[in-house]
């Protein structure tokens, strides 16, 4: 315990640094509007990245309805923050994004969770359409419309740190007891049972997470976008999520941000490119896939016990 | 310690434990022969809860079990070793032995069981950082038995230690089997290799279609013209 907070303190000073760092470069105007906002776009794709891998890579549990848990964020941050724009209410309406993300997660995952591999991806994929579909019917929510001119509350900062505060609950969440109860489920469930491992619990517990995390990005993603429609949130949107956790390992959370910035510089880099964009990013994805079938870093994490202990073996 | 009384177990409209009743005393190594599809994992996974009983009960320190879940019979003191291993193949060595513990809260007993298992299990220390994929056989089976006495079991479930093992590491693994008798845990030990099992047993039950046909030592079985025909090879 004492050791990880240590580890803790340590990643947090480096992540206030990288604050500094990336607000002086904005100050300067090396960073300008245009790479702010593909900053922006990578950070909220990382927080729903880790998410799902927490879900898919570290309790193996195929997830494609990660977009559903997203649409409950946006549309909750939308929905307050339209009414009543303070700062005060945006942060109140990710709670309650997250609070009614969590419920549904356990109204979805109670019976699915049952299901393995390809049964539980159809199921959670249905049960984000049904999230959408829901949406779609609403009055509150604007129907198919969407809703448009949400205050913008969400800016790089904010989005900084909503990454910082998710990376370090994930990591902390999978480093810990719960997190070995994830993985031993993912490895076998047979042998985590007869340990008394509470399977379906522990399951329940990682799927839970990763939606409260979605709903995260969904209320930063709607309030900086300042424009949502039911159809932002379907199965494409999930799939592109899954993609950014494929790519960068499955079960490897240094490859999550590896693969979302990755990603995002190549999204960016080719919108001059017009229609062949698609083309290079999906032969780009092609490419990665059949020489780097585990992703782009595998299982492998950066961690700072192994760092330390390096050196103090280089030392001796 | 444990005593099984007229157990019936279905699995669906399948039965494959008929009336069976059976006790086990504790210090005792007591085997559980017989051949495939007799009953001898489904008596074992309904005494570590995997299983609920149809009818017939399991009583355990004069406590009834079947009313419980997995998890309050692993922290009541029986650990059981799955057939097949069922090893964390991505994990590693050390954190595989870490997930027996998983119910137990004292951090500084889990660190003195660790050494306990590296000392009788020498093999495990020297690849602790490992993925347990990696290990082979034998070593996953030392692995998946170290991984159990983690939890300090008072009574043992091995379903088939030596299935699929070489002969070298079958002898190691009964030999282990004898060591964890001696400091004092009960074992109830599964097993189609019925000779060697017999052997170190002090009792033992031979299961046929989900009924005990003969009972006695381990030796006595062992001169048992009957249990020879059908079960060491004449």
């Amino acid at each position: 315990m004492k050791a990880n907070f240590k580890y803790n303190i340590i990643w947090l000073s480096l992540m206030v640094v990288g604050f500094i760092l990336m607000n002086t470069l904005i100050l300067v105007g090396i960073i300008d509007s245009f790479l702010e906002n593909m900053l922006v776009v990578i950070g909220i794709n990382i927080i729903l990245a880790l998410g799902l891998n927490l879900v898919v890579g570290f309790s193996g549990q195929f997830s494609l309805g990660h977009a559903g848990f997203m649409a409950i964020g946006a549309y909750a941050t939308a929905i307050i923050t339209s009414e009543h724009p303070n700062t005060l209410n945006f942060y109140l309406s990710i709670i309650v994004g997250i609070i009614i993300a969590i419920i549904a997660a356990i109204i979805v995952g109670v019976p699915t969770l049952r299901l393995h591999g390809d049964y539980l991806a159809i199921a959670t994929m249905g049960a984000a359409e049904i999230i959408r579909i829901i949406i779609n019917n609403l009055k509150i929510t604007n129907g198919p419309s969407g809703m448009f001119n949400i205050p913008k509350f969400a800016s790089w900062p904010v989005v900084y740190v909503m990454v910082c505060i998710t990376t370090i609950i994930i990591a902390n969440f999978v480093h810990s007891r719960a997190g070995r109860a994830i993985k031993s489920v993912r490895e076998d469930e047979i042998a985590a049972e007869s340990l008394g491992i509470k399977t379906t619990f522990w399951k329940l517990a990682a799927f839970v997470l990763g939606a409260a995390t979605a709903a995260v990005a969904g209320s930063l993603d709607a309030s900086y976008l300042q424009t949502i429609t039911p159809n932002n949130f379907g199965i494409m949107e999930s799939i592109s999520i899954l993609i950014i956790v494929v790519l960068g390992g499955i079960g490897s959370l240094t490859g999550t941000f590896v693969a979302a910035i990755v990603l995002g510089v190549i999204d960016t880099a080719l919108q001059s490119f017009g229609p062949l964009r698609m083309v290079i990013y999906s032969l780009a994805l092609i490419l990665i896939m059949v020489f780097k079938p585990t992703g782009l870093l595998g299982r492998y994490e950066i961690s700072l016990p192994r760092i330390f202990a390096r050196k103090k073996e280089a030392k001796s | 310690m444990l005593q099984i009384k007229n157990l019936v177990v279905n699995y669906g409209a399948i039965q494959a434990v008929k009336d069976v009743s059976l006790n086990i005393n504790t210090g005792e190594i007591v085997a559980l022969i017989g051949a495939n599809g007799a009953g001898k994992t489904t008596i074992v996974k309904t005494i570590s809860g995997l299983l609920k009983p149809t009818s017939g009960s399991i009583l355990y320190e004069q406590k009834n079990l079947q009313q419980k879940k997995a998890p309050e019979i692993v922290a009541a003191g029986i650990a059981q070793v799955p057939e097949g291993r069922h090893i964390f193949a991505g994990l590693s060595v050390a954190e595989n032995l870490q997930m027996g513990a998983f119910l137990r809260r004292n951090r500084k007993s889990i660190t003195d069981s660790l050494q306990e298992v590296y000392q009788r299990f020498p093999i495990l220390k020297q690849r602790q950082n490992q993925d347990a994929a990696t290990l082979s056989g034998g070593e996953q089976q030392m692995l998946a038995m170290a991984r159990a006495l983690m939890s300090q079991p008072k009574l043992l479930l091995l379903d088939e230690p030596s299935m699929g093992l070489a002969p070298i590491f079958i002898q190691e693994i009964f030999d282990i089997v004898q060591a964890i008798q001696k400091q004092g845990t009960t074992v109830l030990l599964i097993e189609q290799n019925a000779r060697q099992a017999l052997a170190i047993a002090n009792r033992a039950y031979v299961l046929a279609a989900g009924h005990v046909t003969i009972s006695g030592t381990g030796q006595e079985l062992l001169a048992n013209p009957a249990v020879q025909k059908a079960y060491l090879g004449g």
